[in-house]
């Protein structure tokens, strides 16, 4: 019992994680899976001592990534999961390199001093002036106009978003299927930094 | 469509609770040695012959072998084909015209499993061919068949009509064409889940010219080309073809042609349900509506493996008969399904990509109210993205679909509330199987782990047969399906459980327990060892990446004689010690198999 709360608990620390770092300082989002450690805090008495020195040594590189102490950096596939044979996953697979979205295109979005961050799904979405509207409700705020001179004039918050290389991005700037395509989270930056942005 | 369809039938249930044959000693699973070996005895004989008149079918179980006389029993069935050796199968049972044999484990789909391990389909070809020349039905799952096997079938019996391979491997388009040139009288092909290799061989050309006995002729997963106007030609030659599956390599406008030629067709496959890539053949143009308006008899209908979303509605003529639909490989929205599933009012199976979101689901609960099986695949089957199907589908699914008997769900987040829901809602439910993609996922509103959602489906569903478990599960979700899975058969299980508690409980509580299949779960000798006195009444026991040593699983096989204790080994898996890293066993006649390759210990 202990051990599944201690796992809650690192559950919620995720979902109120504040983001206070500057863009690309993010740690590597860790897995959301707890890094199996039963093998060392098991002491049930009822197993026997060797069963218990044989049975930790579970090192089966297969499923490393679920049973190190230590949570490595990007998440390992796991063999045979989640349970799909490799005829429909080929199958699959061979779509989503066809279409660029896929079935819904869902990113964070971030809003500096806000407590916890929300996800949307971009596909939802035809146009700039939709997607803006929906975070000025979704975060109560007002992101202003944009021009292509001048950013985001009228406001102290600047849409922002990371894309496929890593870049932080002012929203608006390219087409939107090429936004949509290459966008992989948002941040709604504030204040100072928001007003560098548009000059 | 079989995918991974569990219906052995329940005759192997003589095995264990109809047939009182245990007589074990109590405390038998922790000893070793000879005091705990079960006295196998078959007291009631007659019970057993019931059984066997009533299924029609005759089931090898190690009680009755040599209680049951030579009957005119003509369908064979092996649920192991490691269980019994053919020869003796054939010198057994003399009059047999059909053999249905399961080989591989399941989880040798998900790569589990090295290759080369086995199920190998020629000791039964050569064995059956000489005994029964008059064979006419030939079944096989989850076998490895040659091209040389399927020469061999196909001259040996020279009235032969169905062969149905389901997850098989190990053969090309020589070896259909051998049976599509031989086979004059065959009604029945189907390829369902199978890796066929393109040896280049156009198969469907090597079919008699003359009219043919074709019944039904299933190839939706032969990755290969075949010659079209040669397929055309076999449809208008074959007047009794009733159920057609085209592989992805058909397109729209050949789909029209064929439908054109065979309206009498009850299941269709439409194979890519695109148009080809040659704009030029007009294919946009043709009236497909027309075309399954023609089909008033169709009421299965699968395929759209590439489908273009605007073809869509050209089904709707066919969508009020329709009692079982199949979009497992279409990428549609919820907005694309709506017009559609709302007139399949009759629906009773449906099969279907997460694509179609929640809001999908819920048009499905809102008009298929005779649903009975529902299968909702992942279009992208990884662990840590945001799901577009939840709890909200799966409760909507069990307020509106209360005749659901069997359901397959992958999700990345559920509630026990959602579960539970389904457990009260659907009191007919005999297979669930829910994967929460995510390994180790807790109740994603509490925080709490899933036992409860599963407590309840074995405690409110009666007549479960078969559970599939995920999430972060504790030992007293395994507390549960032991105190009241008492008719469940098949459980799988996956990175769960605290403690070998957790399979002690399953293996002590569910007496009718057949297949038992476990990865990544903290099990180890303890628990395996508390589940001697059930073992001969199991089809098979696999574990892998528990924690079980070499030392436990001998102990087994010392205490159970009848038991073939396979220890597997991978080529990537660092052994520490006496770590058994997969364990595979099942009872057998035939004792240690014969045809062991270099990666398994039989202990």
């Amino acid at each position: 019992m202990e051990r599944s709360m201690a796992y809650e608990r690192d559950l919620n620390l995720k979902a109120t994680e504040l983001r206070l770092g500057l863009p690309g300082s993010d740690e590597p989002e860790k897995p959301s899976t707890t890094p199996s450690v039963r093998s060392n805090k098991r002491a049930s008495p009822e197993i026997s001592e060797e069963s218990r020195s044989k049975g930790s040594s579970c090192v089966s590189s297969k499923v490393e990534s679920g049973e190190r102490d230590s949570a490595p950096p990007a998440k390992e596939q796991v063999v045979g999961w989640p349970p799909i044979r490799s005829y429909r996953k080929n199958c699959l697979r061979a779509k989503k390199n066809d279409q660029v979205d896929g079935a819904g295109m869902y990113v964070k979005v971030s809003v500096d001093g806000a407590p916890y961050l929300r996800k949307i799904d971009l596909k939802v979405y035809k146009s700039y002036p939709e997607l803006l509207e929906t975070l000025e409700n979704m975060f109560k705020l007002t992101i202003g106009e944009y021009s292509e001179k001048e950013g985001y004039n009228g406001s102290d918050f600047a849409p922002t978003y990371e894309d496929k290389d890593g870049d932080w991005m002012l929203v608006g700037d390219v087409p939107w299927d090429m936004f949509i395509s290459s966008c992989k989270r948002l941040r709604i930056m504030k204040g100072s930094e928001a007003r560098g942005l548009s000059c | 469509m079989s995918e991974d369809d569990d219906r052995s039938p329940p005759s192997d249930s003589i095995a264990n609770g109809s047939c009182p044959t245990r007589t074990c000693t109590p405390g038998s699973g922790s000893g070793s040695g000879s005091s705990s070996i079960p006295e196998y005895a078959a007291p009631y004989p007659d019970r057993v012959l019931e059984n066997v008149f009533r299924k029609r079918s005759l089931v090898l179980n190690l009680t009755s072998w040599y209680r049951v006389e030579a009957m005119t029993r003509s369908d064979l069935f092996i649920g192991n084909c490691y269980a019994v050796s053919p020869e003796r199968a054939t010198s057994r049972f003399t009059r047999v015209r059909s053999v249905t044999l399961k080989g591989k484990p399941r989880f040798a789909d998900f790569n589990l499993m090295p290759p080369n391990w086995g199920a190998h389909f020629a000791p039964w070809v050569s064995a059956t061919a000489k005994a029964y020349p008059w064979l006419e039905k030939i079944h096989l799952k989850r076998m490895s068949v040659t091209d040389d096997d399927l020469d061999l079938l196909a001259e040996s019996f020279s009235g032969f009509k169905e062969l149905v391979l389901v997850c098989c491997d190990g053969f090309g388009t020589s070896g259909l064409a051998a049976v599509a040139s031989k086979c004059r009288q065959l009604k029945v092909l189907d390829l369902i889940e199978s890796e066929v290799s393109d040896d280049e061989v156009d198969w469907i050309m090597c079919f008699p010219d003359t009219e043919t006995c074709l019944e039904s002729l299933i190839f939706d997963c032969v990755e290969c080309l075949v010659d079209f106007d040669a397929l055309e030609r076999l449809v208008a030659r074959s007047p009794s073809l009733k159920k057609l599956r085209l592989n992805r390599f058909v397109s729209i406008g050949q789909l029209y042609r064929l439908m054109v030629r065979a309206p009498q067709l009850t299941h269709l496959g439409t194979g890519s349900f695109s148009p080809s890539e040659d704009v030029a053949q007009g294919e946009l143009e043709l009236d497909y509506v027309s075309a399954f308006a023609a089909c008033k008899s169709l009421v299965c209908l699968s395929g759209f493996r590439e489908i273009v979303p605007d073809c869509l509605p050209a089904i709707y003529p066919v969508c009020a008969n329709l009692t079982s639909l199949n979009f497992s490989y279409a990428n549609i929205s919820a907005e694309q399904l709506k017009p559609i599933i709302s007139n399949c009012h009759k629906l009773q199976t449906f099969w279907v990509l997460d694509s179609i979101c929640d809001e999908g689901l819920q048009a499905v609960a809102t008009t298929c109210k005779e649903l009975r099986e529902l299968r909702v695949f992942p279009f992208d089957p990884r662990e840590d993205i945001e799901g577009p199907v939840s709890e909200v589908g799966l409760q909507a699914i069990s307020e509106g679909c209360r005749k659901l008997q069997s359901i397959l769900y992958f999700c990345q987040r559920m509630t026990n509330a959602a579960v539970i829901a389904m457990s009260k809602n659907c009191p007919d439910l005999v297979v669930f199987r829910l994967c929460i993609m995510g390994r180790h996922r807790p109740d994603h509103v509490t925080g709490e782990p899933m036992d409860e959602g599963f407590g309840a489906i074995v405690m409110n569903c009666k007549k479960l047969t078969r559970l599939a478990v995920s999430g972060l599960l504790t030992d007293t979700a395994f507390a549960y399906i032991g105190k009241y899975g008492k008719i469940v058969r098949t459980l799988s299980v996956a990175f769960a459980g605290d403690s070998d508690m957790g399979l002690k409980y399953v293996l002590e509580g569910c007496p009718r327990l057949q297949k038992l299949e476990i990865r990544d779960s903290p099990f180890g000798d303890t628990a395996l060892l508390s589940g001697l006195h059930h073992y001969y009444n199991m089809r098979f026991l696999w574990m892998s990446a528990c924690r079980l040593s070499h030392q436990g699983c001998q102990q087994i096989a010392q205490a159970l004689p009848h038991l073939v204790v396979e220890v597997i080994k991978h080529e990537d898996v660092v052994h520490m010690d006496d770590y058994a890293d997969t364990l595979y066993m099942y009872r057998s006649l035939a004792g240690r198999r014969h045809d062991v390759p270099q990666f398994v210990s039989i202990l």
